[in-house]
């Protein structure tokens, strides 16, 4: 179990990396990863919504949703959940821990509309809501839980790499359209390319199928 | 009369070239990477995110003296989240092919900026005839755009367009285009490309990628 659940976190960091493999939240990838704090704040701030959005998704996909037979309202219901979920932290934090109210208030009302925390809710879904009905509820929790942990590792570990490539690009001297945004996605398109070298390393390295 | 009629085809064709949502306004990166594998991909993509914003456009602009400002940004999303859905079942049980080649992100329409970005800017201030052509024209662009895309990748990628073979057996097809790094590589590109004929043409503008909360943050960022 435990080899499962780390082969799982390690491959949403490396081979599964939410931003630089699967293209869910490249708004904040290439906006908000100019400085390495503020790179760090919008993750972690994504780390703990996507951390609470699963916890509270995927029991009512599986205690509300799947036997009422009303699988189809998932989107709905799941949008609805996170914005609700975002606001509720956002009134919670200002009131109760106002410094880190203050680290990540500005990047919480992104989130709503981030489609890595809506993608995640959905992912975990498909992913580990069959392991429900073989291992049991409990079991199929953790790893939905680990599972969005690690994308949001992963997301954190893009965000702040790159935060590292822009600083060289910014200083550099690109061709005239090339300047901006341009050159920052041909960067990116460099970062990529390093990331599928970990293709198949999680399976070798823990030796499970996942 | 005439005066209204030019303004209502440069409502419509708006979107298509002037505030083309993907290369100048920069919005809906994640699905237009994502989805630009292949033509007939793209044009699914294009042909639902069209429906969508083009229904949700009239809705919220039907409603627009209807929902409080306090809580205008969830009505948007249930509203626009509802015609996901009927496009997720439509496509369900019409084109399952194109339904399992779109996976995540057919419901991720509804975290599209394009979407909110035009029922925030768009939508909630004008009439219903006005914010439905502003969906049409807004949905051509998208739609041009991430075929066009598509076609550039799935040609080099693999040789094919629409999945007829057009390039010679002999070329030695580069597989990176259809992976995750060709999206990045050619969705810089063409908008190298695009800000090069902007210089051209005089017309370059300022680029800021996201949705508006975003560019407010990105903005404060560079005043800094």
């Amino acid at each position: 179990m435990i080899v499962k659940l780390a082969a799982i976190f390690f491959s949403m960091i490396l081979v599964n990396n939410y931003v630089l493999v699967k293209f869910y939240g490249i708004c904040p990838f290439l906006g908000v990863s100019k400085k390495l704090d503020s790179s760090l704040g919008m993750s972690a701030a994504v780390i703990f919504v996507m951390f609470m959005s699963t916890a509270v998704t995927f029991p009512i996909q599986i205690f509300v949703l799947d036997p009422a037979d009303l699988g189809y309202l998932q989107t709905i219901v799941f949008i609805l959940v996170i914005a609700v979920l975002v606001q509720f932290i956002e009134i919670f934090l200002k009131k109760y821990m106002v410094s880190l109210y203050n680290a990540l208030g500005v990047y919480l009302p992104l989130i709503t509309t981030n489609c890595c925390v809506l993608a995640v809710t959905i992912l975990v879904v498909d992913d580990y809501g069959a392991d429900v009905q073989t291992l049991g509820f409990a079991a199929a929790y953790i790893e939905s839980l680990v599972c969005a942990i690690g994308s949001g590792v992963g997301f954190m570990l893009a965000m702040c790499m790159f935060s590292g490539v822009r600083k060289r690009v910014e200083v550099c001297d690109a061709p005239g359209p090339f300047k901006g945004l341009p050159i920052t996605l041909v960067a990116a398109a460099i970062t990529s390319l390093s990331f599928m070298g970990f293709g198949g390393i999680v399976e070798s390295l823990f030796n499970v199928t996942l | 009369m005439a005066q209204e009629k030019v303004s209502k085809v440069s409502i419509l064709t708006n979107g298509i070239i002037k505030e083309n949502p993907v290369l100048r306004l920069v919005l809906g990166t994640c699905s237009t990477l994502a989805i630009t594998t292949a033509v007939s991909n793209a044009i699914g993509m294009g042909v639902a995110f069209t429906f969508v914003l083009v229904c949700s456009n009239i809705m919220i602009a039907l409603l627009r003296n209807v929902i409080p400002s306090k809580v205008h940004l969830p009505c948007y999303i249930v509203i626009i989240a509802g015609f996901v859905t009927i496009v997720q079942m439509v496509m369900h049980a019409y084109v399952d092919s194109l339904y399992t080649a779109l996976g995540v992100f057919l419901p991720l329409i509804v975290v599209n900026c394009i979407i909110l970005g035009r029922a925030e800017m768009f939508a909630c201030k004008n009439t219903v005839v006005d914010s439905a052509l502003d969906g049409v024209g807004m949905g051509i662009g998208y739609t041009l755009t991430v075929v066009l895309m598509a076609t550039i990748r799935e040609i080099l990628g693999s040789g094919t367009w629409l999945g007829f073979q057009v390039m010679p057996k002999s070329f030695v097809t580069i597989g990176i285009m259809t992976q995750a790094p060709g999206a990045f590589l050619c969705f810089g590109l063409l908008m190298a490309l695009c800000i090069w004929v902007e210089d051209k043409l005089d017309a370059r503008i300022e680029r800021k990628i996201g949705c508006q909360p975003l560019k407010d943050l990105q903005e404060g960022e560079d005043k800094e």
